[in-house]
């Protein structure tokens, strides 16, 4: 107790800085995957995908963002074993932000794959089996949220396939594809605006002091879903569409009418991008500032102060705005062979994976997730060659990246223990 | 950074696009066959060596086509179509250009020249030949469109028309090969004997090259059917 109270402010501008640091590092990787499906199906250019990213990161992880920051914060540890020595959490909360953040800094550099989540979830693990005792680690938790690292992919990959299949049948099946295409289109629309509004509203809006009622958000989500595929009709009349000879099923111009659909579905992902991984930088921040104001309360039952949600969506605009659009250039320019309609089918499936898992307070990997719903679109004969080794760069990155994390935030816990006591 | 990105590197390249551009290459080599008959009936050696010398480049232009398709299809490629019907499908389109290389060279190393009587017919069976493989080249580029819509019905309709079309083309030449032949035995007894060997020889090797394009279609057939 007397450690906090002495330290307390100390202990808040370093949480703060390593979060900062950590969203940095997410701002600047992690958001280039979820929107290099995107700007690789020239849907969007570079500076849209940043615009659009700043802005929907930003409501994502600030209306959304609530229940993985929490299972983050203690969902892995239980905090009550930790009632008599709350300076301990807050070491290693401080040294899981650390260690997180320098692996990815280090993995960057290097080219190695690494997973944000991955590497905050392995951290957290590794400092309480290390430092308090593997009791105190809520197993049940993590086994829950390992789960959700292999049904993640696979669910996205499902939902992908389904999409593709049913674009499939009822665009490119059609006599006149770019008729059925416009007729379906607001349909898809309202899909995206619809799911991401409900998922968000049922699970997420409390903290931000909203208590809907199922019924409620329905209409809401409802109104919300056709506001948007009205403004998609509206975009979708100002397509220039090129009739050309030597296209005469008329694809090209499916694929840009879907570049509309795009634009909502780049929004989406961004949105639930914000929504999961922000909660990588703010769970362990928000954890040592509720112990510090509530003077060494493990429990806080205190909310999340709503600034540090900001904190970590203002992270990783200054990570994509510093650094992250690079990445996205790249990312971006590597994906040629994603035609929007492909592009479409597997950011929306991914993006309501991810809107869901946040929903329900998992922390999932985005592009384990992006992968998976690609691969989907593939399963479905929506792409011309996918390169099966990702699946074993992904498995890689999982051997890699939780005993780093893990490893480097023991060393950093008992640097802090050694010099706060 | 860039060969690192797990989520970019997913992204193989398409051997689609060097399958197409194979084909075009064997029909560009194909289409140098009847320029080259024309000028060897003139004797015009000179042009015909030019001809020829066209045909080897595209030629050589294909194999490496072909090669780089071979090298960038590793077994960890995920693709719509079966891998090995892709590598099958190449080889056969390869040996397209193979045969209209085969038949330039002995006719130019010869300097054969056709007797004028059977000139007529062999220009319409070079010629049906020769469409053989621009049908096989415009069925294959509906393979386009089939992956953008997802190996959809409407495509692969077209495609199967395509093909349908190129069994007559290259019946058509069957025909008109049994016609000339029967013509070249009636002329036998006033030519050389080693010339006529020849001249059945090209025939010969002027039908496989039909057969070659049908079996481009057939294989193409197998590769979208599933």
């Amino acid at each position: 107790m007397q450690i906090i109270a002495q330290h307390g402010e100390i202990f808040i501008i370093l949480a703060c800085l390593f979060g900062f640091f950590m969203a940095w590092g997410v701002g600047a990787n992690d958001v280039a995957n979820a929107m290099g499906t995107s700007v690789g199906s020239k849907a969007i250019t570079i500076k849209q995908a940043i615009i659009i990213a700043v802005i929907f990161e930003f409501l994502g992880a600030w209306l959304a963002g609530g229940e993985v920051t929490n299972t983050i914060r203690k969902g892995i540890i239980d905090p009550e074993l930790l009632q008599d020595d709350p300076q301990l959490l807050v070491y290693g909360m401080l040294s899981a932000l650390l260690a997180a953040g320098t692996w990815l800094l280090i993995a960057s550099m290097k080219g190695w794959p690494v997973s944000t989540t991955h590497s905050i979830v392995g951290a957290i693990v590794g400092f309480a089996v290390a430092g308090l005792g593997a009791a105190t680690v809520d197993w049940g938790g993590v086994g829950a949220i390992a789960a959700s690292w292999i049904v993640s992919p696979l669910l996205a990959g499902t939902v992908a396939f389904v999409i593709f299949k049913s674009l499939h049948h009822l665009v490119f099946e059609a006599r006149d594809p770019l008729t059925a295409a416009k007729r379906y289109l607001p349909a898809y629309v309202f899909l995206v605006g619809f799911v991401v509004a409900m998922v968000t509203m049922t699970k997420g809006l409390k903290h931000v002091g909203l208590d809907l009622s199922f019924a409620q958000s329905l209409v809401i989500s409802v109104i919300f879903g056709l506001l948007l595929s009205a403004i998609g009709t509206w975009m979708e009349r100002r397509v220039k569409y090129v009739e050309s000879s030597d296209d005469h099923f008329g694809y090209a111009n499916v694929e840009r009418a879907f570049g509309v659909l795009m634009i909502f579905t780049a929004c989406a992902m961004a949105f639930a991008h914000g929504s999961n991984d922000v909660a990588n930088a703010v769970g362990p921040l928000a954890a040592v500032i509720s112990v510090v104001q509530s003077g060494g309360d493990v429990e806080g039952a205190a909310l999340v102060p709503w600034w540090v949600l900001v904190l970590g969506g203002g992270g990783i605009v200054v990570g994509l705005v510093t650094y992250g659009h690079k990445v996205i250039a790249t990312v971006g320019t590597g994906i040629t062979e994603l035609t929007p309609s492909r592009g479409f089918a597997a950011t929306l499936a991914a993006a309501t994976t991810v809107v869901l898992a946040s929903g329900t307070g998992l922390p999932i990997s985005t592009t384990h997730t992006l992968v998976g719903a690609v691969l989907g679109v593939g399963l479905a004969r929506g792409m011309a060659a996918l390169n099966l080794r990702v699946i074993g760069t992904i498995a890689m990155s999982w051997l890699i990246t939780l005993p780093a994390g893990a490893g480097l935030a023991v060393l950093f816990f008992f640097i802090f223990k050694g010099i706060f006591g | 950074m860039v060969t690192s990105n797990p989520f970019s590197a997913m992204f193989g390249r398409s051997p689609f696009q060097p399958l197409l551009a194979h084909i075009v290459k064997a029909n560009d080599c194909a289409d140098q066959l009847l320029p080259f008959f024309e000028a060897s009936l003139q004797g015009d050696w000179e042009s015909a060596a030019q001809l020829r010398e066209n045909i080897t480049r595209l030629e050589h232009e294909a194999d490496v086509l072909k090669t780089e398709l071979r090298l960038n299809l590793p077994n960890t490629m995920f693709l719509p179509v079966s891998r090995s019907d892709i590598l099958d499908l190449i080889s056969v389109q390869d040996k397209i250009a193979n045969k209209v290389r085969d038949i330039t060279g002995i006719m130019l190393g010869r300097k054969m020249r056709v007797p004028e009587s059977l000139a007529e017919p062999m220009r319409h069976y070079m010629h049906t030949s020769v469409a053989c493989v621009a049908q096989a080249r415009q069925a294959l580029e509906e393979l386009k469109d089939l992956l953008e819509s997802g190996f959809g019905r409407n495509v692969s309709d077209v495609m199967q028309n395509m093909i349908r079309e190129l069994h007559t083309l290259e019946h058509q030449a069957d025909s008109q090969q049994v016609e000339i032949r029967r013509q070249l035995f009636a002329l036998e007894s006033e030519l050389p004997p080693v010339d006529v060997i020849f001249l059945y020889k090209i025939i010969d090797w002027v039908g496989e090259l039909s057969d070659r394009a049908e079996r481009v279609g057939s294989r193409l057939q197998i590769l979208t059917a599933r």
